[in-house]
């Protein structure tokens, strides 16, 4: 990453820009992620001491059970972020996704052919983003909200009601849990395949992002995509690859969705773009590009659902307050870090 | 580049070209044609002598029309400055939350269907500032600041009714939705007042001007003294305020507010209206007229939609279709495509000079990819 910085530097003329990041480098990197790590524990130590009952197995289990759709989003939503773009399809893509997986499973279809297909939606509107984005100059929050609106549209010509999957599927299965710790009561450790599906997803990102090239040419990219291209670096292959890495992890949340909920709707997915928005961003990467981890990201992801965990305990918030709150959230997040990057700026 | 071409050549040619919106109208003609052949009487106007009222299809696509334009015009101008305002039909929603929650506990009078339209326009207005001061003074990204206030807005409209889908009684907030003045519907006629108010504010001030100058390049504008925060927190409150007025209509007409429901993918209508009506999504020069008949189209496709009895869930994925396409339509690639056909189509003088150009713009474009 740093040889990658450093090279524009050694010319005179454009040596303020990239050298500044690089010295900006390690406090924007670890700062903000270890603020939403610090906050995280901080909401358990509070709903521990207020409501009881938060560190125990089976609210852990919970929360990686309920919040796995929203990690495998972030992840998603994470590429796209660190290139300085956004995706807001994600959403709607799974409306569309899952209501064709779940109409396909109940008319007989072999379910691994429902799930591959349930994907491959994912990643074809992914591409599309991408070939509007990157051929056709589309700013990437119209060309993602165009086919946001698009999904949206195929999914209500679909089916405006519930379609409910089939208790017997066997897509069902992948929200079997396992109970790893019998613990007293129903206080067990316990976790479903979607939990492993996104801890997979979530590690595969991780080495992406962190030891190959992709990911090296996706952060350079958001540090500066002239001096990306300039490099030689393939910027044009790399912004289509993250936005069908996007798509297609959404087509993933999806059928990790699916499988948990068993309900499938054209309204399924409304906001959360915002989640995983809020996820990215909580977990301390730039949204203007360039420095963030992905592991911030399911911090961040963790967060949200702990929140909503504490809402519910609370009882005196009204559950349509949520969006204000997470939005606020959001909101209060972006503030800081542009605090933090404009004050580095003038020191 | 090829416009001073095409004009010396085919001045017609040029004149479609820099009318957009021409293609909005041969739409609307189209579609209205397509009714007509289903019923021959279908443009008929009836005058109603008894109540005064004019009464017809027309009409009711006027009536229709009227939310849409709202926050098409209300778009446009937010649009023109490079901005995007996501949040107009969380807006409506609030605006018709608000007013039927005030008006379901008072009584009916006219003194509270002026306080409830009033109050309504208030918050929205107050919505309007919190995006206008996080884009001009915060430096946020529009999309993302309207995001947040489409979804908390929603969220927002649930909180003031408690979750539910109020009602309420008052006859003279209905009759913004369902009276007539001059036998015209109320609603239309209030939309036309507001938006030739905004015209002339625009287009006979340096408004328009400014606007689409920070919109075309906000540096240069800069330097060319004009202040963009005054006029950013402008536009999205006049954005806001004008979704306000969209949600008043659409619930008067029902005198229930579906906090779910009302002003749903509206935005992906003002958005579809403000592109067929030619103002480009990369922002810079807008067009008032285009976005009113990019409304008026929409409206007219609605009611014909129904008219044809064509079931009406295909209707969203269509029009999200035609985004994408005008989307494609406006990108330079596609552009410089039709202007090298162009320039192929008459082999004589207009190539050599095309030549230069091309090469040039698809170097810009690689090094911008």
């Amino acid at each position: 990453m740093s040889t990658l910085l450093e090279r524009p530097t050694s010319g005179p003329a454009r040596s303020a820009r990239p050298s500044l990041l690089t010295r900006l480098k390690p406090n924007l990197e670890t700062l903000p992620t270890l603020a939403a790590v610090l906050i995280f524990i901080g909401m358990i130590v509070y709903g521990e001491i207020a409501y009881g009952r938060i560190v125990q197995a089976n609210t852990i289990s919970n929360l990686l059970i309920n919040n796995s759709y929203l990690i495998i989003l972030a992840v998603g939503m994470t590429f796209v972020i660190l290139t300085g773009g956004v995706d807001l399809s994600v959403g709607a893509v799974i409306a569309i996704s899952s209501l064709v997986g779940v109409m396909l499973a109940n008319a007989g279809w072999n379910p691994i052919a429902v799930i591959v297909l349930m994907i491959v939606i994912g990643s074809a509107f992914g591409l599309a983003s991408g070939i509007l984005i990157q051929f056709f100059n589309v700013q990437p929050f119209i060309a993602t909200l165009a086919m946001m609106f698009l999904a949206r549209g195929l999914a209500s010509m679909l089916s405006t009601t519930p379609e409910r999957l089939e208790d017997d599927s066997p897509i069902r299965a992948l929200s079997t849990e396992w109970t790893l710790i019998d613990g007293p009561k129903i206080n067990d450790l316990v976790i479903t395949p979607n939990v492993l599906i996104a801890v997979v997803v979530v590690l595969v990102a991780f080495f992406v992002l962190h030891r190959t090239r992709l990911g090296r040419t996706v952060y350079a990219i958001g540090g500066s995509e002239q001096s990306a291209l300039l490099m030689g670096l393939p910027v044009v292959r790399t912004k289509l690859t993250i936005y069908v890495i996007s798509g297609t992890l959404a087509g993933l949340a999806a059928v990790v969705y699916t499988s948990k909920l068993g309900i499938a709707q054209n309204i399924t997915g409304v906001g959360w773009e915002l989640d995983a928005i809020a996820a990215v961003i909580i977990g301390g990467t730039l949204l203007t590009g360039g420095a963030g981890f992905v592991l911030g990201s399911v911090v961040g992801a963790l967060v949200l659902g702990l929140m909503n965990v504490l809402i519910t305990r609370d009882g005196s918030i009204p559950p349509e307050a949520t969006t204000i709150i997470t939005g606020g959230i959001l909101l209060v997040f972006v503030l800081l870090q542009r605090l933090v990057v404009s004050r580095k700026r003038k020191t | 580049m090829s416009a001073p071409r095409t004009k010396k050549a085919t001045p017609f040619l040029s004149t479609v070209i820099h009318q957009p919106y021409i293609w909005a109208i041969v739409a609307l003609v189209l579609l209205l044609v397509i009714n007509l052949i289903k019923d021959p009487g279908y443009l008929g106007v009836s005058f109603n002598a008894g109540t005064g009222n004019l009464s017809g299809n027309l009409i009711d696509i006027l009536r229709a029309s009227a939310p849409v334009m709202m926050i098409a015009v209300g778009m446009t101008l937010v649009i023109a400055t490079r901005g995007i305002d996501l949040s107009v039909g969380s807006v409506m929603a609030v605006s018709g939350a608000v007013s039927m929650q005030f008006m379901s506990t008072a009584d009916g009078s006219a003194g509270t269907a002026f306080a409830a339209a009033g109050l309504a326009l208030a918050v929205s207005a107050v919505l309007g500032v919190v995006n206008g001061l996080l884009v001009s003074v915060v430096g946020l990204q529009p999309f993302i600041t309207t995001l947040i206030t489409m979804l908390a807005g929603r969220g927002l409209a649930k909180v003031i009714t408690a979750g539910q889908n109020t009602s309420a009684s008052n006859e003279p907030f209905r009759w913004i939705a369902n009276g007539t003045v001059f036998g015209f519907p109320v609603v239309f006629v209030i939309a036309a007042v507001i938006v030739a108010i905004l015209a002339v504010l625009v287009r006979r001030t340096a408004l328009g001007l400014m606007i689409e100058s920070i919109g075309i390049n906000p540096k240069a504008a800069r330097m060319a003294g004009i202040r963009p925060i005054g006029i950013l927190i402008s536009v999205y409150i006049v954005s806001a305020v004008l979704a306000g007025v969209a949600g008043i209509f659409s619930t008067a007409s029902v005198m229930t507010v579906e906090v779910a429901k009302t002003g749903l993918s509206s935005e992906m209508d003002a958005i579809l209206a403000v592109v067929i009506g030619g103002t480009s999504l990369a922002g810079g020069k807008f067009s008032l007229t285009g976005s009113v008949i990019g409304a008026l189209l929409i409206a007219t496709l609605d009611k014909t939609i129904v008219f044809l009895s064509i079931p009406s869930s295909a209707t969203p994925a269509f029009k999200a279709l035609v985004i994408v396409i005008i989307c494609l339509l406006q990108s330079q690639r596609v552009r410089a495509l039709f202007a090298r056909r162009r320039a192929q189509g008459r082999p004589t003088p207009p190539s050599s000079p095309s030549a230069p150009p091309n090469p040039a713009s698809t170097r810009k474009e690689t090094v911008s990819a």
